[in-house]
């Protein structure tokens, strides 16, 4: 008995190791990050559109918009396709087939972010440079390379939460006669509503954090984007780009656009949480 | 109890009742509809498999006809212009060996006390709220983090162990949840019969409950390296990109990835590009297969899918 409690003493210390990480992740980029933006002053940081390091200017609302418009139009075609995928697996698909395609879904979300960048960078920049217009390199470049990023991620948990609508709905339904398409976009998917949301929110997420894949498709410009073939830089690539050779000031501005990206992070996770709990409360069998 | 009489209805509009019939009348039946709804959802999914199979295909055709014997044995030469890859297979075998091997006993311990040895409470929440917001943390921030406290802190410098360091807190979140799902999935009158027989908690687990969860928490260990080998941001600003073999776990070490994006980025090789692309997909489809393998024999032992 006594080992048995040293056990779960030694287990307990290791499990807290997950929420440990989080801690010293959160302090020491904010202890990296927040004083110069307290320096620099909240409003010139966050309200200018002067990066330069040289003049030691940092201003990252360029690259704040550069991300936002990235991560909207990644939802705005990732979206569509991973609710298609997720009804189409859990509602019209022999089980069979399901089984195939689930892993091959899976297997989209395995592939290196710097093949889905290499990828993008030499068939679809071509594709838009010919018939879109503008250097290629742009917010629709990475839009519809992060819109494939995140299909797996919205996807499972659509699917999931699709799964989650209690059988007895679909059966209601169907009995009063409803087509399965009926069944599907009247009941099932408001009655997954919340999670559904959840799994946007994630997929947000998803796209705003990633790195490589963007750097090499969205031309990394300082400009504000003024069309969707213009070229931008996010907050990610900012760090990425510029991290291998900063120091001082500039480098402690890089920790600061990470602490605006760790932010926003919180802030999507804490969202979808907060929408996904409201789902178990609604009374979702899971 | 008595009913309140109600009040007639307005008459509706003449105009109205026409449009509505009109309306009714354009619309299709709701099977003609479900048709059309279905075929169009089917090609959503068409496309997608196309895409999946377009990149893996375009690697692979481009690069494999690279990926000759001494491209995978010899060091690269001018950068990467010439050689081979040698080092950053090495590398990146050492990151992602070690941060799996870091990771793998702490979430698996954090999966057995959260689901064996203690109740849901506030501690279970606080610790799948760390390991959720871990979950969503972008690479770079990994990185960042990575580089000023292993990196400069701990003083371990741009190194494999930083690295791998860093990889290990970013495939934790996914190991504690594989594994969770995995011995929960394991059916509660296995422990019965193991208490029955007068084991503790700890042979149960030990014996019963991880021995049967074992082919699930390999999918997710195994799912884990996948993540480390493909992983770029992080390794860039933890393990560094030196080219030479490493010496030891001390020494900065480019990974497969990193070298993939610096060929493709600055305009290095492409050839060589493509090859160490193609290395890269055989490793992913390679570890994806076992992972998808693992996972059914579970499946086929009785667990649930996850």
């Amino acid at each position: 008995m006594k080992q048995d409690k040293l056990i779960k003493a030694i287990l307990m210390a290791v499990a807290l190791s997950a929420i440990g990480g989080l801690g010293l992740i959160t302090l020491f980029i904010f202890k990296e990050g927040l004083p110069i933006i307290l320096q620099i002053g909240v409003a010139d940081f966050f309200c200018s559109t002067d990066w330069s390091p040289g003049e030691q200017r940092f201003g990252i609302l360029s690259m704040i918009v550069g991300s936002v418009a990235v991560t909207l139009g990644a939802m705005a075609i990732g979206v569509v396709f991973s609710l298609g995928l997720a009804i189409v697996l859990t509602q019209f698909c022999p089980p069979k087939v399901a089984g195939v395609l689930k892993p091959l879904i899976e297997l989209l979300a395995g592939i290196p972010s710097v093949v889905y960048g290499f990828i993008g960078m030499v068939t679809i920049i071509p594709l838009i440079r010919e018939y879109v217009g503008g250097p290629g390199f742009s917010v629709l470049a990475a839009s519809i390379v992060l819109g494939i990023m995140v299909l797996p991620t919205v996807t499972s948990i659509s699917i999931d939460a699709l799964n989650a609508v209690p059988r007895s709905f679909w059966e209601g339904s169907v009995a009063l006669g409803a087509t399965r398409w009926q069944t599907t976009h009247m009941l099932l998917l408001k009655a997954a509503r919340s999670g559904i949301l959840a799994a946007i929110i994630l997929g947000m997420g998803r796209a705003i954090g990633e790195t490589m894949a963007v750097i090499m498709v969205t031309g990394n410009s300082l400009e504000i984007p003024r069309a969707i073939t213009d070229p931008v830089r996010t907050l990610t690539s900012n760090i990425a780009l510029e991290m291998n050779y900063a120091t001082g000031q500039h480098r402690k501005a890089l920790f600061a656009t990470g602490v605006t990206l760790f932010i926003i992070i919180m802030a999507l996770n804490t969202l979808a949480m907060a929408v996904s709990r409201r789902r178990v409360a609604g009374g979702g069998n899971r | 109890m008595k009913l309140a009489p109600t009040a007639p209805l307005p008459p509706v509009p003449a105009s109205e009742r026409r449009n509505a019939a009109r309306r009714i009348r354009l619309m299709p039946s709701p099977t003609v509809t479900e048709r059309i709804v279905v075929a169009l959802l089917w090609a959503m999914a068409a496309i997608t498999i196309a895409v999946l199979v377009f990149i893996i295909g375009y690697i692979l055709l481009h690069g494999l006809p690279h990926v000759t014997w001494s491209f995978l044995t010899e060091s690269p030469r001018r950068m990467g212009r010439e050689g081979g890859v040698l080092p950053m297979i090495v590398g990146t075998v050492l990151v992602t060996g070690l941060a799996v091997l870091i990771a793998a006993p702490i979430g698996v311990a954090t999966a057995v006390y959260l689901t064996e040895y203690t109740a849901e409470g506030r501690l279970t929440a606080v610790i799948r709220f760390g390991a959720d917001c871990l979950a969503g943390i972008p690479s770079i921030v990994f990185g960042l983090f990575g580089f000023v406290f292993f990196a400069i802190t701990l003083g371990l410098g741009l190194s494999i162990l930083s690295g791998a360091l860093t990889l290990a807190l970013m495939v934790l979140p996914t190991i504690i949840r594989t594994s969770e799902e995995a011995i929960r999935a394991v059916p509660y009158a296995y422990r019965e019969a193991s208490f029955g027989l007068g084991s503790t908690r700890w042979q149960t687990t030990l014996y019963v409950v991880l021995r049967s969860a074992l082919p699930g928490i390999s999918t997710g260990v195994v799912l884990s390296v996948g993540r480390s080998i493909s992983e770029t941001a992080a390794v860039m600003l933890t393990a560094g990109s030196a080219l030479g073999l490493p010496d030891s776990l001390f020494d900065s070490s480019r990974t497969l990835a990193l070298h993939f994006y610096y060929l493709a980025q600055e305009n290095i090789s492409e050839a060589n590009a493509y090859a160490t692309a193609a290395v890269l997909v055989m490793a992913i489809l390679a570890i994806n297969l076992f992972a998808y393998w693992l996972m059914r024999r579970f499946i086929a032992r009785g667990g649930h899918h996850a």
